[in-house]
Formats: C-alpha cells, sequence, structure tokens
C-alpha cells in the first residue's frame, strides 16, 4: 500500500514550508526552535541545512518527518501533511547513532521496515540483499551490529533506510561521530548513491565542506531563534570526487557559507 | 588419624587449588570449585568424627549421604510435591502474572502509578503471615503453596518488567515511528526483545525466592508430603541427618534451576553487552 510520490517537478516540492514557527514548552519554559521558516524543496535535490547547535536544523528535519508537531504555519510534504507522510511510508530517517538492534542481524536489520510494512519474505531478503550489496556490507549480512565498526554501523542504518525505497531522505548529522577518514569515504558513497537513485536529500550538518561537497543547495540557519538567513545554490559539476574540495569553485561556496553563518551568529 | 596426617592433607589440597586455580580454560574453571567443595567436605568429615560432635548438632557429610541413599523414595515424592508441583506451577503463574500486567499497566500511566507503590507494600507482606491465609483460602495440598509464591513471585516480575519496557531509547522509538509501526508491532519488535535481560533478572530471583516460599510455606499446613513439612517433622524426630538431606536437595535443586535460567538467558540475550563475545 506504498502512494506513489508525486512527480518531482519543479511546480511540486517535495517538502513545502510556509511561515513554520516551532516552540518548545518544557514546564513553563519557552524555547523558540523555528521562527518564520519558509523553504521550498525540490524533488530530487539535495538540501543540507547547516547551522550553529541551537539553530533549529535538526527541529526542522523532526517537523518534516512528524517527530516534532509545528507550532503555527503550514508544512507539506510530497503534497500531503507530514503525519499522512509518514504514515504513507514517505522518507527514511537516518539518525546521528545508527540505532540497530542488537538482537538482529545485519540483515534482519535492514528488513525490519519491510516486515513492520508487511513485505513477503522472499521480497524482503531481495531488498536487503541489494541495499546492503549497495553500501558494500552484502558479506557482513550475517553479522550483528555490535561486531562491525562504527562507520559500517551507520552504512547498514543507511541500507535500512533505502530498503523501503523511500523518494526522501532524511538524514541527520549522520557522519557526525565518525572519524574523518571514515567521514570522507562515507561522503563519496552517499554522493554516488544520490547521484544514482535520484532521490530527495534533507542532510543536516555543521561541517562546511560536507555540506558544500554534498549538496546541491545549502540552507543556512541561525540560532536564537532558529530561521534561515540565505539559501546558496552550489555550482559545482554534478559528479563529484574528493578533490573537488580544493578548486577554486569550491572554495568560493565554502566562504560564502562562512560568511552567511557568521551573519547570522550574534556574539551577545 | 594424627596431627601430622591432617597438615600433610590441607597442605596438600592448598598446593592443588593454587595450581589449579592458575590453569586457564575449563580445567581451572571447573576443577577448582570441585575440590575446594571437596577439601571443605573432608574437613567437615574429619572435625565430625575427630572432635565427636553430635549428630543432632551436625551430622557427618558420611552420615548425609547415608541419609539420602536410605531415603531416596521419600526425597522423590518431597521433590514432587514441592518443587514439580508448587514451586514450578507457582513460579511460572506469578511470574508470568506479572509480565503480562507490565504490558497491561504499560498503555496507563495512571494505573502504573497506583499499581507500583501497592506493589512494594505487598513485597513487603511477611510469607509467615500469608502462608496460613492461603491454606484457608486453597486447601493444605500444594495448591496453596503456589499461590504464596505467585504472591511472591509476582510484583519483582511486573517490577522488573515495567523497567524494561520503559528502557527503550527514543531514538529507537522514533526509528519505529517513522515506519508507521503500531503500539503492538513497537512492543512486540523492539521494547519486549529489549526488556528480555530485565525480564531474565526477575525470572532468577524469582527462581530463588519461589523455592524457599514453597519450603516455608509448607511449615503452616500440609498433607504428609513435602520437602517443608519432611524438616519440620524430622527436626522435631531429631533425625537430622534426614533433614540435611533435604537441605542438599534443596541446594541442588536451587543451583541447578538458576544455571539453567542463566544458560537459557545466555541463549536469548546474547545480543547484550554482557554476553557480547
Amino acid at each position: 500500500m506504498q502512494a506513489a510520490p508525486p512527480a518531482p517537478t519543479a511546480a511540486a516540492p517535495v517538502v513545502r514550508a510556509r511561515n513554520l514557527s516551532l516552540v518548545f514548552d518544557a514546564d513553563g519554559q519557552k524555547t523558540v526552535a523555528l521562527s518564520d521558516v519558509s523553504l521550498d524543496i525540490a524533488g530530487g535535490s539535495f538540501v543540507s541545512l547547516i547551522g550553529p547547535s541551537g539553530c533549529g536544523k535538526t527541529t526542522l528535519l523532526r517537523a518534516i518527518a512528524d517527530l516534532e508537531r509545528p507550532t503555527s504555519g503550514s508544512l507539506v510534504v510530497n503534497g500531503l501533511s507530514p503525519e499522512q507522510a509518514r504514515r504513507n511510508r514517505a522518507y527514511g530517517y537516518v539518525f546521528q547513532a545508527p540505532a540497530l538492534y542488537p538482537w538482529r542481524s545485519v540483515e534482519r536489520n535492514v528488513m525490519l521496515p519491510l516486515e513492520i510494512m508487511g513485505m513477503p519474505p522472499e521480497e524482503r531478503r531481495r531488498r536487503a540483499e541489494r541495499y546492503l550489496d549497495l553500501v558494500g556490507l552484502r558479506e557482513f549480512r550475517r553479522r550483528f551490529p555490535w561486531q562491525l565498526s562504527g562507520g559500517m554501523q551507520q552504512r547498514v542504518s543507511i541500507a535500512r533506510a533505502l530498503s523501503f525505497e523511500p523518494a526522501l531522505l532524511l538524514m541527520d548529522e549522520p557522519f557526525g561521530a565518525l572519524d574523518e577518514i571514515t567521514r570522507d569515504g562515507l561522503n563519496l558513497h552517499l554522493h554516488r548513491l544520490w547521484r544514482s537513485t535520484g532521490m530527495t536529500v534533507i542532510f543536516v550538518t555543521h561541517s562546511i565542506p560536507e555540506a558544500v561537497y554534498l549538496s546541491s543547495r545549502i540552507v543556512v540557519m541561525s540560532p536564537r531563534p532558529g530561521k534561515v538567513v540565505e539559501i546558496i545554490d552550489v555550482d559545482l559539476p554534478g559528479e563529484r570526487e574528493l578533490d573537488v574540495r580544493e578548486t577554486p569553485a569550491f572554495l568560493a561556496v565554502a566562504h560564502r557559507v562562512r560568511e552567511a553563518l557568521r551573519a547570522g551568529h550574534s556574539y551577545d | 588419624m594424627t596431627v601430622l596426617e591432617l597438615l600433610l592433607l590441607a597442605a596438600g589440597g592448598a598446593a592443588g587449588l593454587s595450581l589449579l586455580a592458575r590453569r586457564e580454560g575449563r580445567l581451572g574453571q571447573v576443577g577448582t570449585p570441585l575440590l575446594f567443595g571437596a577439601l571443605v567436605l573432608a574437613a567437615w568429615q574429619i572435625a565430625c568424627v575427630e572432635f565427636e560432635i553430635p549428630r543432632v548438632l551436625l551430622p557427618a557429610p558420611s552420615a548425609v549421604a547415608a541419609a539420602i541413599v536410605r531415603s531416596l523414595p521419600i526425597l522423590a515424592a518431597d521433590f514432587m510435591q514441592t518443587v514439580a508441583h508448587a514451586v514450578l506451577i507457582g513460579w511460572l503463574l506469578g511470574s508470568g502474572a506479572g509480565l503480562l500486567a507490565a504490558v497491561a499497566l504499560d498503555r496507563s500511566a495512571f494505573l502504573r502509578r497506583g499499581v507500583l507503590p501497592l506493589g512494594s507494600l505487598v513485597s513487603a507482606m511477611p510469607i509467615v503471615g500469608i502462608a496460613p491465609i492461603m491454606v484457608m483460602w486453597f486447601g493444605f495440598d500444594w495448591q496453596s503453596k503456589a499461590a504464596v509464591i505467585v504472591v511472591m513471585t509476582f510484583f519483582p516480575m511486573l517490577v522488573n518488567a515495567t523497567a524494561g519496557l520503559e528502557a527503550t531509547g527514543t531514538m529507537e522509538r522514533d526509528l519505529m515511528h517513522s515506519y508507521g509501526a503500531g503500539y503492538w508491532q513497537t512492543l512486540l519488535k523492539l521494547r519486549l526483545p529489549y526488556a528480555l535481560p530485565f525480564v531474565f533478572n526477575a525470572l532468577k530471583l524469582n527462581s530463588t525466592l519461589a523455592l524457599i516460599g514453597g519450603i516455608v510455606a509448607e511449615f503452616f499446613g500440609t498433607p504428609i508430603v513435602g520437602m517443608g513439612f519432611r524438616i519440620s517433622t524430622e527436626v522435631a524426630r531429631m533425625n537430622l541427618d534426614v533433614v540435611w538431606a533435604e537441605i542438599t536437595m534443596a541446594a541442588v535443586v536451587g543451583s541447578a534451576s538458576f544455571a539453567a535460567l542463566a544458560l537459557v538467558e545466555r541463549a536469548v540475550t546474547f545480543w547484550h553487552p554482557s554476553f557480547r563475545a
């Protein structure tokens, strides 16, 4: 029962936020996490949300995923409300930590969403094999998560998010806890994956090089209250190798992002 | 036996122990406690014989062994009455009901707040108080003993399983939410497996409680069979070797069931950090 997502066209963005605000109210202590955010995310694009801690980038991602409820404004995902979109399994979500279930083998972790969605066992096995292959972990499918390195575990969680073939992938600082060498490898991997599948990715990070390398668009946010400062298009070649990070074009975009971050950040 | 012989035995035993304890692997692991136990038994035997300790105060291990062999049919009947009926059934019913209650209470914070403090009240009730009441309610046979055990084991399981169901991380729950998983899917695929180490803790704790409860409850009215009945009557008849035979059986049954549960736990929660290879 998977609703076909609408064809990604410029006219119908995958995510459309209008004057979105979100206030956390913990025992009368109000924290404004998002203030008046308006944003369109086009189908097939790779959009990074970047900003310092407390700028609401994760909150925005969680609101899109229906893990938080906006206080006001409108938010449309695939033409539906976030809750309907979630129930239609519109998106895959990759968390900061792999969040794999230790009692399930790697393969059965990838099959978890497929089981919940009621897919027949034969198809589950086929999908698990296919997506573990895609993240280069097919020969580890019988292992348990705790027998794998941190980077491998995060790749399993990406395969798990891809297994039900959502048109939208939401990633919340997925490589934040990994060392730089592992992170470089995964960035290259993710970039190729996005190029080959044509899916829409929304990626939360606070690393400028990572955002510039991966994205077709960068949304720069600022804290207290969380709002969008600037939206920067990344005019780099579609197919990117890691050494694109040393080209003048790359450094120019990185500079613009850094300037925007500085402008949005008041040192009070 | 002379003092010299005793010293030689002690020195030999100590040397063997220190050698075994340093050994890696199975021989050291199994051999050390076995040899240690044998030395304690030997010391006990020698002390009883040399110092002529009265049988009523402390029978020698050989006397206890003889009593075990002599009263095997009685021990078997007592085992069937106390362990195979009262303890096993009471433990299963009490632990099972505790687990079901934890799942039922899980959906309502209101009920949880009401029932859990009540649980500590019931746990604090002395077994000597509830055993006679259960005899009034369920009769003299094993059913009343099983009822005492149900009361004793229900709340440890309820409290542990409740804690286990609440132990799931927010990220794992968000993950299930993002898949649009319902309450029961989340319970079966995430929260119950997560709670298993807590459940096994309660099962092990309850196995000890159940054996104690089953034996002590028989002090308050019972048919003429059962481990508790035998202990109380044989003490009165000064047959302390039979009492020790029953205690030996209780110790063996208790350790064996605990070990069996630990083995099952290891097989089922092999993924838990405390077991990972």
